[in-house]
Parts: structure tokens; C-alpha cells; sequence
């Protein structure tokens, strides 16, 4: 046992044996339906209906994910995910950044330009963060044909930089808040103006907070399901949506290799962002659930 | 600021004193209109629609509280309510059991937390989409776990749950608490190491055993992360659409429907638009009773405190 024990429990052999079968066994559970997917995407389809989902397999095969990229029937197209994939990326890009640079100049000035109300407007744009949004299905879908823009991958990138400001506004207010004051008091003196503060002063040390915002955006807008379901026609409708149009489809014999391959392709993305990035990823959970 | 500029010598800055005054509000303005119009302006539309009488498209003749009464009477509805209650209650209640095992577990000084913390995690970087599409397989008694299970010798073993009006909500429940308990794990750690050893230690010297140590010490400290557990898992519950739909679809028949499903499923495939809206105002509503309280008092603690 370790000479300083802090907070942990002064125990004997036993208890701390049964300690980590417990977190194995929940290790376990948590990899398992990883563990199947990856598994079953690269086996042959009847290797899955005759045998053992858990079993490695005996003839390995990467068709399925070839199918899944290049030539599953998705709706009435036999185009593979591979165009919803670029979908989505489309819309992603647009969306992350556009959100992310507006998150940080609203946290710039709820923390360094402070007014009268500001934090009634904060809190405005903070429950606009939780409101369901089945409650602006129907008049966005109006506005998006006013605009011209339904079912385009524009409109896409407008919902979710809409419904993104509250949370990279969040982030940045909360991280600026602990930036001191002094600093920009001094400048104003000096006369660096609103922008060239902002740029030279606030943005060169917002390192790690652009990261956990970028990565918070991006998780959230790639995983979406129900606006890209709401408002996207075939031209646009992203990955998730294709995802489930794969699976869910009833014609035919379920290609369920291909469909694991398709899920694994959707989970990629954010998937590797989590694991370069962990750390980020964890703390940008915590910032939108927790007040900073 | 204008006075400052003059005594540098720099010519008088008096418009631009005003706009550095103005630049900051103007900046804020896009956002701010923004949320404005399409949060709360579409809340108010919603609204409005919920008390019309609106099927495919908007109409905007009011009858009063008719959907509401349309809505309370339908079976529909009162499915996904008690789905909502059932999948919401089990979800918070095992998310927050199993998050704070884990994260006691994981505070005892382990060997190899750096490799089971991400494990604990990952699911949350996935789609629920991705999630329903795994379990959905993985439950399904053709192939999934009853066909493994009977394959190791047991041929009488069932487990055919997500086929089951009865029982498929609570697959439900098993796949999205494989998904958010890593994130509760993680607040709760953050709440443990968050906590004075001091007090502690001294608690130990004094001879309280560990299960008295965290009942009476540990546990209490942790009640702000208890409250957001709460408020994020709650809000998570009544929103839940996207696994449903990967999972069950709603199905077998309507078991697994929720307030979510129900409100997309009237609006835009039953053309009932008004009683579309007055659920999704019913779930505005709930998750308001949610999240207000918590945002106010922490917003008052925030300009309070600094």
C-alpha cells in the first residue's frame, strides 16, 4: 500500500481485490458494444446469423466497410454513407467555427465590457442552452423555407450555430471571467480599442478553452440527429441521419456487418477526437454542466 | 477614455470613445437577436399554435385549450408519460448510482485509472444514434445476446426484451445509461478531488471506518455535483428522441414511445400540428421546472460571489 494513503480506504487484500473485479467488470460492460461492433463489421454475414456475436471471427473480411462506405442502399441510393459523410463534414466545419468565434466575443464582453443587465441576457442565452427542441421544430422549418434555405446544408449551419451560442458563450464568459481585469484596464489606457484588445491580449491566451469549444461544438453538431432529421432533404442530410436510414430500412436481407461498419464510420470522428483529446473533451462536459 | 487619448496627444477620440461604448453591444446584438427571435420568439409561436387549430400547416384561428384536452385524452400521450417516468426515474436513479461507485472506486488510489477513466467515457463521444444501432443488434434475440448465451450450452435461455411491449423500455434504459454514466463518474470525481484531505485524515485518526467516513463527510460534500447530475441528467431524459428512434423506433407498436417521438410523430407524419405543439409545450414546460431554479441561483451566486 502507499505510504500516504489520502482518501483511500486503509483495506486488506481482499476488499481491494473485489475492488478492481468491480471496475473490470464494468470496463467490460462498457467496451462490449464496441468491442461488438468492431468484431462483427468484419465478418461475413452468416458467420453473424449462425454463430456468436462475441466470437473473433473466422473468416475476416473488410467488405462490410467497403458496403458501408461506397455502395449501401441508403434510402433509394446505393451510394454508401461515404456523401453523408462529406455532409456532414460540411456542416460541421462551418458551424464550429462560426459558433465558436461568436461564443468568444459575446464571453468577451459579458466579462470585459460589462453593462447594466448583462447577466439577465446571459441568462437569457444560458436556458436557451436546455429548451427541447421540439418546441422550435415548426416555426424553424418555416423560417427555413422563408429563407430559402430548407433542406440545404446553409440552413443546417445557421440552426446549429443558433442553438450552439448559449454554450461557446458559456465557455468563454466562464473563462474570462478569471482573466484579470487589470490587464485590460491598462490597455484601454494605453487606447487599444474594443477588437485589438480582444486579439491581442484575450485571444492569444484562450488556448484551451477554443479547444474544449471547438470540441464541444463539434461533438454536439456531428452527433445531431434531430434537426439534421427535421431539415435536411437528400442533398445535405448528414451522417447520423443516413446512419439510421441504413439501419433501420425493411427491404431486403439486414446487412447487419454493414450496418455495425456504417455505425463505427458515424462513431469515428468524434471517436478520435476523444482520444487525442480526452482531457479537453472531459473538461468541456463538465464546463456545460457545471458552472465554471 | 476620451481624455486619456487627448492627453497622448493623439487627436480627440470623442467618436471614438462613443464607439467603444456602442462596438461591444453591437457585437453582442447578432447573438442576442438571434436567441431572441429564434428561441423565445419560436416559443412564443409554438405557443400561439398550440392554442390553433393547425394540422398540416400553420393556422392561426385560436380554440382555446382544445388540443390540451385532445392531448390529456389520448392514450398516445399517456404512454410516453409514463415511459417518460419510468425511463427518466430509472435512467437518473442507476446513472448516479453506478457514477458514484465508480468514481469512489476509482478515488482508492487505483493502478490503471488513467486507462479505465476513458473507457468509462468514450460513450459519451458517441452519436445515440451509434449507440442504438450497437444495442439495437446486440439486444436483438435472433442474434444478440440470447443467441450467445444459448450457444455456450443454454438452450432455454431468453432474453427477448426489446421485442417485449412490457419490457423494451428498459432496454432503453440499459443503452443510455451505458452511455452517460462515464459523464456522471466524472463530475463526481471531480467533486472527490475537489474535497479537503485534511478534514478527512483527521476523521480517520479519530477512528470512523471508510462507509461512515463517506456517509457522513464525503457524500454531503458532494451535493453540488448531486444537483447537476440531477439537472443534466433530468434534462437529458425529457429530451431523449434519437435513441428511441435508433433503437426501438418507438416500438413494438407504440411501447417505447416518449414525449419527444410523440411530438415529432403528430406534427409531421399525423398532421396534427396543434396537438404537436401543445406536447411540445407540455416539455418545455417540464424541463423549465428543471432548469430555471438551478440557472437562477446560479447566476445570483455568479454576480454575488464573482
Amino acid at each position: 500500500m502507499a505510504a500516504d494513503p489520502g482518501l483511500a480506504i486503509q483495506s486488506n487484500r481482499l476488499a481491494r481485490a473485489l475492488l478492481y473485479a468491480a471496475l473490470i467488470l464494468f470496463a467490460v460492460y462498457f467496451l462490449l458494444p464496441l468491442f461488438v461492433m468492431l468484431v462483427n463489421s468484419v465478418k461475413p454475414l452468416e458467420e453473424i446469423r449462425g454463430g456468436n456475436m462475441l466470437a473473433l471471427p473466422l473468416a475476416f473480411t473488410t467488405a462490410p466497410w467497403a458496403s458501408a462506405w461506397n455502395s449501401a442502399q441508403i434510402g433509394v441510393e446505393p451510394t454508401g454513407l461515404s456523401p453523408y459523410f462529406w455532409n456532414s463534414i460540411k456542416m460541421v466545419v462551418p458551424a464550429v467555427l462560426i459558433s465558436t468565434l461568436m461564443g468568444a466575443l459575446n464571453g468577451y464582453v459579458l466579462t470585459k465590457w460589462r453593462f447594466k443587465g448583462d447577466n439577465l441576457l446571459f441568462g437569457l442565452m444560458l436556458f436557451a442552452c436546455f429548451i427541447p427542441f421540439q418546441i422550435v421544430l415548426i416555426p424553424m422549418a418555416r423560417i427555413l423555407g422563408l429563407l430559402g434555405l430548407a433542406g440545404t446544408t446553409a440552413g443546417l449551419v445557421m440552426v446549429h450555430v443558433v442553438y450552439g451560442l448559449g454554450f461557446t458563450t458559456l465557455f468563454f464568459r466562464n473563462y474570462y471571467a478569471a482573466f484579470p481585469d487589470e490587464l485590460i484596464k491598462a490597455a484601454k489606457i494605453d487606447g487599444a480599442g474594443f477588437f485589438r484588445i480582444f486579439q491581442r491580449i484575450l485571444i492569444p491566451s484562450s488556448g484551451p478553452i477554443i479547444v474544449v469549444t471547438v470540441i464541444w461544438q463539434f461533438t454536439n453538431v456531428w452527433n445531431d440527429f434531430l434537426f439534421g432529421a427535421s431539415f435536411a432533404d437528400f442533398d445535405s442530410m448528414p451522417m447520423t441521419v443516413a446512419l439510421n436510414n441504413l439501419v433501420s430500412s425493411s427491404t431486403g436481407v439486414k446487412e447487419y456487418n454493414v450496418h455495425f461498419a456504417g455505425a463505427l464510420l458515424a462513431a469515428l470522428p468524434t471517436l478520435i477526437v476523444y482520444i487525442v483529446s480526452g482531457r479537453y473533451f472531459v473538461r468541456g462536459l463538465m464546463a456545460g454542466a457545471v458552472k465554471g | 477614455m476620451a481624455a486619456s487619448s487627448a492627453r497622448n496627444g493623439s487627436p480627440p477620440w470623442g467618436g471614438r470613445a462613443w464607439a467603444q461604448e456602442v462596438l461591444p453591444k453591437l457585437v453582442l446584438a447578432p447573438s442576442l437577436a438571434a436567441t431572441l427571435v429564434f428561441v423565445y420568439g419560436f416559443i412564443v409561436f409554438t405557443g400561439y399554435l398550440s392554442f390553433t387549430n393547425s394540422k398540416i400547416l400553420p393556422n392561426f384561428d385560436l380554440i382555446g385549450l382544445v388540443n390540451y384536452t385532445k392531448l390529456f385524452g389520448l392514450r398516445h400521450w399517456s404512454t410516453a408519460l409514463t415511459n417518460l417516468a419510468i425511463f427518466g426515474g430509472l435512467y437518473i436513479v442507476i446513472c448516479t448510482v453506478f457514477g458514484l461507485l465508480l468514481a469512489i472506486f476509482l478515488d482508492q488510489k487505483i493502478r490503471g485509472e488513467g486507462v479505465l477513466r476513458p473507457i468509462y467515457l468514450y460513450p459519451m463521444a458517441l452519436s445515440f444514434i451509434v449507440t442504438g444501432t450497437a444495442w439495437k443488434w446486440f439486444l436483438d434475440p435472433g442474434i444478440g445476446i440470447e443467441q450467445v448465451v444459448r450457444s455456450a450450452g443454454f438452450e432455454s435461455f431468453s432474453f427477448n426484451w426489446i421485442k417485449d411491449s412490457e419490457m423494451a423500455i428498459y432496454c432503453v434504459v440499459i443503452a443510455a445509461v451505458w452511455q452517460s454514466t462515464g459523464f456522471v463518474m466524472a463530475m463526481f470525481l471531480a467533486g472527490l478531488r475537489g474535497i479537503d484531505n485534511e478534514i478527512l485524515k483527521a476523521a480517520q485518526i479519530d477512528g470512523a471506518s471508510a462507509p461512515k467516513l463517506y456517509r457522513r463527510i464525503v457524500i454531503p460534500q458532494l451535493r453540488p455535483a448531486f444537483l447537476s447530475a440531477f439537472v443534466v441528467l433530468a434534462h437529458m431524459a425529457i429530451k431523449s428522441y434519437d435513441l428511441v428512434i435508433a433503437l426501438t423506433n418507438g416500438g413494438p407498436g407504440r411501447a417505447t414511445e416518449l414525449p419527444a417521438t410523440f411530438m415529432y410523430s403528430y406534427t409531421f407524419t399525423r398532421n396534427q400540428m396543434g396537438v404537436g405543439a401543445a406536447s411540445a409545450v407540455i416539455m418545455l414546460m417540464m424541463i423549465a421546472a428543471v432548469i430555471v431554479p438551478y440557472l437562477y441561483a446560479e447566476i445570483r451566486e455568479d454576480s454575488r460571489g464573482g
